[in-house]
C-alpha cells in the first residue's frame, strides 16, 4: 500500500533529529499527561514512535485518499457557491472527512482540548505530505492553525468553547485578515467592529476579501474597533462562529491554482463577534503571531509541492524514450533532476531546521506561562525566539520560490506532454505559483528575512553551524567559510553606504546570499547523521557558489549613481 | 435496538499482490518467508461492516479474531486501530497445516468460547488460498444461517438484519435473522483508516508471547493496563479434538501446485478499425460476456 511517510525517509531522520529530545522534554512536561490520557505518550522513546505512528497514518490518507482526488477536485473546478455559502467540490469533502474520522484535525492542540499535544515538527511534516498529495487541500487542512491562536491568546472560556470542536467536530477555520484595499497593507484594515452595549456584543460590517476557506466554521476576523483611527493600533481580532449565520460568501474567486482551495469575498452583516485577546492588540500581536505559522505552513507546502514535482520529473525522465535512449541519460536533463533534488533536500532541511526553532521557543513560552522560566532558559528562548524570527520568512522565501523552480523544471522535462492536462505536472506548477505570492509576497519575506542579515544573526548562525561541522569535510568546510567571507563582505560593502534605499535594493540579494550558505551547511551537518544527502550538500555547494558569486558581482559592480536608472517616475 | 457482539474473523496473509520473481519455491509452494504479511483484503470489509453496525447501534462490541502464528498479532492490533472493541488470537503450533475444515472447526470452537455471539463476519476470501469456504464452513459448525458476498447493508431490524448480495450476474437483497455470519465481498465500503488516538492507545497491545521479548517499559504498561494484554488460546483454551485440527484434521491434500504463465500468443491484438471492433463484439457475446 503507498504511504506517503514511508516512501520518503527524510521524514523519519528528520524526527530523530537531536533537538527533538529538548522539544518533546518541553513539551510532554516529565510525560505528566499518561496517567491521565491513555493516548499520551511515557518516554522520550514512545513519543518519537507516536509522531511515527501518526505520520503514517497521515501517509497513509495522503496517498490513498487525497492524492487520487485531487485531478477532479482540480478539474472539476474546485468548490462551487450555492446560497451565500462554499460547498466543497466532493473530492475536498472527502479527504476532510477522512482526516477528520483519523482523529487528525487539532493535532498540535493540548490534550485537555482533545489535541494529541504534538509540537510543530509532526505537524508540519504533516502538512508537507497533505501538500505533495493535493497542494490546494493544505490551506483547508492547514487552516486549524487558527486553534493555536485562539489557544494562545483566548481566555479560558473560550478556549474551552472552541478548541475541543476541532478534534470532536472537524470544525474548520479561516483567518479573515485582507480586504480589497488592504492585501500585503494590512493595517489599512477597515471592516468596523462595534460593540453593542444591550446585547453585549460586538457587531461585525463591512467586507473582507481574497479569504481562504472564508465559509469555515471558525473564524478568526481582523477588524478595527477604535473608530477614527486608521493604522495598526485601532484593529482588533475577533472570533466568528459560522452558526451565526451573519456572514455571506458573496464571490468565489477564479483561480490559476490551488483551485480546490476556496477563496472567497465575504460580506458581513451585524455579525456578532466575540473579542480575541485585548483590544487593539489584533494586528500588532496576535496577527503577527498567526502569520508566522501560516508562514511556516507555506514553507510546508512549497517543500510539499517540490517532491511531487521532483517525483513527476524523475518518473518521467525514466521513462521517457528520445534519440533512442531514456532522457534522463543526457547531461542537460540529469544536471536538471540532480539540481531539483539537492534544492528540494536543501529547502527541506531548512523547513524542519526552522521549525525546531519555532517548536523551542512555543514549548519554552508555554512553559513561561505556567511555571516560568529560569535566567538560562529565558536566554535561551531569546535566542531561539530570534532564529525563528529571520528564518520563517527565510523559509517561506526559499521554499515558494525553489518549488515554482522545481515545478517548471519537472514541467519543462516533461516536454509538450508536460503542458497538455494529460499529467498531474500541470497542475502542480500552477498550484506552485501561489507560494511565493499569498501569507506575504516573496518581497515581503526579504523585509522580513533583511533583520537577520543587517544583525548579523544570519552570521552568527552560520558561525555555530560552521563550529559543529565535522573536520571531515575540511574541504568543503573551507569553501564554506570563503563563501562566508564573501557574503560578509558584501554585507558591510552595503551597509557602509548609509543608504537605507540601496540596502532595500540589494537586500534579496544579500538575504539569498546567507540563504544560500545557511541551506549548504544544513545539508551538511544532515549528511553527518545520513550520509545520504552527502550527493545533495556537494550539488548545493556548486548551486551556492556560482549563484554567489553572481550576486557579489553585481553588488559590488554597481556604482554610487547606478539607483537613479531603476527608479520609475 | 439491543447492541451486539460481533465476531470478525481476519487473517494475517502474504501480500500477493505485489509478488516479485521470488514469489514461488521451485517446488510451486508459496514462499511466505518473502513476502510481506497484510491484513486480508476482504476481512477489512468485514471490520468496516462491523463498524458500521456499532455506528448504527452504540454500545455493540467489535471483537476481532484472528487464527495464525505467533505474528499475526498484527491483526489484532489494525483491528484496534480500526475501531475494534477487543481482541484475541487462537495460535498454537498444532492448529498448523490446516484446511478450511480445519481452520473452520477451530474458529466454531472459539467462537463458542467467546460466547453470546450475534453476528460473525468474515472477508468472503483470503487472497492466499481464494477458497471462500471458511467462512460458511464456520457458520455450519456454529448453526448459525449465512449470507455471504454482502456488497451493501440495508437495514438493521430488532432481530433481523437486510443487506444486498453480489453476484456474478447481478444483485440480491436478503434478509437474515440474527445471530448470523455473514462473508463481506470486496466491493463493500472500504474500511476506515487508523484513528490516531486508537493507534496512540493500543500500540503497545501484546500477546504474552510477544512480551517475554518486549522492553520493559512496555511489560509494565500492559501490567498496568490490562485492555493491552491480547489474549492468545491454544487447543486446550478452546476445548478442540487434537483429530480435527492443523494436519490430521485436514482432508485437503495439494497434489501440485503450478506456476501459470500467460502467453502472448494467448492474447489478440485488435486495431480500432471497424472489423476489429465488430470481431471484439462478437467475441464478447459468444463468451456470454455481453449481450
Amino acid at each position: 500500500m503507498d504511504n506517503f511517510y514511508i516512501d520518503t525517509p527524510d521524514f523519519k531522520f528528520q524526527l530523530e533529529h537531536p533537538l527533538m529530545e529538548k522539544i518533546i522534554k518541553l513539551k510532554e512536561n516529565n510525560f505528566e499527561d499518561k496517567d491521565k490520557y491513555d493516548y499520551a505518550p511515557v518516554n522520550l522513546k514512545d513519543t518519537i514512535d507516536t509522531y511515527a505512528k501518526t505520520m503514517e497514518i497521515v501517509g497513509d490518507i495522503c496517498a490513498n485518499v487525497i492524492a487520487p482526488n485531487a485531478e477532479s477536485v482540480d478539474k472539476d473546478g474546485g468548490a462551487r457557491l450555492v446560497n451565500g455559502h462554499v460547498e466543497y467540490a466532493k473530492g475536498t469533502a472527502e479527504n476532510y472527512d477522512a482526516l477528520y474520522k483519523a482523529g487528525l484535525i487539532g493535532m498540535a492542540l493540548p490534550r485537555k482540548y482533545n489535541g494529541l499535544n504534538f509540537p510543530m515538527v509532526p505537524y508540519v511534516m504533516a502538512a508537507e505530505m497533505v501538500s505533495r498529495a493535493d497542494a490546494s487541500f493544505t490551506n483547508i487542512w492547514g487552516l486549524q492553525d487558527c486553534a493555536e491562536t485562539i489557544r494562545e491568546f483566548a481566555d479560558e472560556d473560550q478556549k474551552m468553547r472552541y478548541l475541543p470542536r476541532f478534534n470532536k467536530e472537524g470544525a474548520t477555520a479561516a483567518m479573515v485578515l485582507t480586504e480589497p484595499d488592504a492585501g500585503s497593507d494590512l493595517q489599512a484594515v477597515q471592516l468596523k467592529a462595534e460593540y453593542d452595549e444591550a446585547k453585549g456584543v460586538w457587531l461585525l460590517n463591512g467586507v473582507k476579501r481574497f479569504i481562504t476557506n472564508g465559509d469555515a466554521d471558525i473564524a478568526l476576523v481582523m477588524a478595527r474597533s477604535e473608530p477614527g483611527t486608521s493604522d495598526a493600533r485601532g484593529i482588533s481580532l475577533f472570533i466568528y462562529d459560522k452558526s451565526s449565520d451573519a456572514v455571506t460568501v458573496r464571490h468565489l474567486e477564479h483561480k490559476l491554482g490551488i483551485i480546490g482551495s476556496p477563496t472567497t469575498e465575504l460580506v458581513f452583516k451585524d455579525a456578532p463577534a466575540e473579542l480575541l485577546g485585548k483590544r487593539k492588540f489584533g494586528l500588532i500581536k496576535y496577527v503577527m503571531a498567526l502569520m508566522n505559522s501560516a508562514r511556516l505552513g507555506i514553507g510546508a507546502q512549497s517543500v510539499g509541492i517540490a517532491e511531487a514535482a521532483y517525483r513527476e520529473a524523475i518518473k518521467y525522465a525514466a521513462e521517457r524514450e528520445q534519440f533512442g535512449s531514456k532522457i534522463s541519460q543526457f547531461p542537460q536533463v540529469y544536471e536538471l533532476l540532480t539540481n531539483m533534488k539537492a534544492e528540494l533536500d536543501g529547502i527541506r532541511a531548512l523547513l524542519y531546521e526552522t521549525t525546531r526553532y519555532v517548536d523551542v521557543v512555543k514549548t519554552y513560552d508555554d512553559l513561561k506561562n505556567d511555571k516560568g522560566l529560569d535566567k538560562e532558559q529565558r536566554t535561551e528562548m531569546k535566542k531561539y525566539s530570534r532564529m525563528a524570527d529571520v528564518f520563517t520568512p527565510l523559509i517561506k522565501l526559499f521554499g515558494s520560490e525553489y518549488a515554482n523552480i522545481i515545478a517548471y523544471d519537472s514541467l519543462q522535462i516533461h516536454g509538450g506532454t508536460g503542458f497538455t492536462t494529460d499529467f498531474p505536472i500541470e497542475r502542480i506548477y500552477r498550484d506552485a505559483r501561489i507560494t511565493s505570492i499569498y501569507e506575504g509576497t516573496s518581497q515581503l519575506q526579504v523585509i522580513a528575512a533583511i533583520r537577520g542579515v543587517t544583525t548579523h544573526l544570519f552570521s552568527n548562525v552560520i558561525k555555530e553551524y560552521n563550529d559543529s561541522l565535522d573536520d571531515k569535510y575540511s574541504d568543503y568546510k573551507s569553501k564554506l567559510e570563503k563563501l562566508t567571507n564573501d557574503y560578509n563582505d558584501a554585507v558591510e560593502f552595503v551597509m557602509s553606504k548609509s543608504d537605507t534605499e540601496l540596502i532595500d535594493f540589494h537586500s534579496r540579494r544579500l538575504v539569498e546570499m546567507a540563504g544560500n550558505i545557511i541551506i549548504t551547511y544544513l545539508l551538511f551537518l544532515d549528511s553527518q547523521r545520513d550520509d545520504k544527502y552527502l550527493k545533495s550538500a556537494r550539488v548545493y555547494l556548486r548551486i551556492a557558489e556560482s549563484d554567489n558569486e553572481a550576486k557579489k558581482t553585481y553588488i559590488y559592480n554597481f556604482d554610487d549613481s547606478a539607483l537613479e536608472e531603476y527608479k520609475i517616475d | 435496538m439491543k447492541p451486539l457482539k460481533i465476531v470478525v474473523l481476519a487473517k494475517q496473509v502474504p501480500d500477493t499482490r505485489n509478488v516479485g520473481p521470488d514469489a514461488m519455491k521451485p517446488d510451486g509452494t508459496v514462499n511466505r518467508g518473502i513476502l510481506p504479511t497484510i491484513f486480508n483484503p476482504d476481512d477489512l470489509h468485514a471490520l468496516e461492516f462491523a463498524l458500521q453496525v456499532k455506528d448504527k447501534l452504540p454500545g455493540t462490541q467489535v471483537i476481532i479474531l484472528t487464527m495464525g502464528p505467533k505474528r499475526a498479532a498484527d491483526i489484532v492490533r489494525e483491528g484496534y486501530y480500526r475501531g475494534a472493541d477487543y481482541g484475541m488470537m487462537v495460535s498454537d503450533r498444532r492448529f498448523g497445516g490446516a484446511d478450511t475444515l480445519a481452520t473452520s472447526y477451530t474458529l466454531a470452537m472459539t467462537i463458542k468460547k467467546i460466547g453470546d455471539v450475534d453476528m460473525v463476519l468474515a472477508g468472503v476470501q483470503a487472497i492466499d488460498g481464494d477458497t471462500a469456504q471458511t467462512g460458511p464452513q464456520t457458520a455450519e459448525k456454529i448453526d448459525f444461517p449465512q449470507v455471504t458476498y454482502i456488497e451493501e447493508l440495508i437495514e438493521l431490524g430488532e432481530n433481523d438484519i437486510t443487506v444486498k448480495r453480489r453476484l456474478d450476474k447481478g444483485v440480491e437483497i436478503v434478509k437474515s435473522p440474527i445471530p448470523v455470519l455473514m462473508t463481506v465481498n470486496g466491493t463493500f465500503d472500504k474500511c476506515r483508516s487508523r484513528n490516531v488516538k486508537k493507534l496512540l492507545k493500543y500500540k503497545h497491545a501484546r500477546t504474552n508471547t510477544e512480551l517475554s521479548r518486549e522492553e520493559d517499559f512496555i511489560k509494565e504498561l500492559v501490567e498496568q493496563r490490562p485492555y493491552l494484554h491480547i489474549p492468545e488460546w491454544n487447543v486446550e483454551d478452546i476445548k478442540a479434538e487434537i483429530s480435527k485440527i492443523g494436519l490430521a484434521g485436514s482432508p485437503t491434500k495439494v497434489n501440485k501446485v503450478e506456476s501459470i504463465v500467460m502467453k502472448v500468443s494467448e492474447a489478440k491484438v485488435l486495431d480500432d478499425s471497424q472489423d476489429s471492433i465488430d470481431l471484439m463484439v462478437g467475441e464478447l457475446i459468444n463468451a456470454h460476456v455481453i449481450g
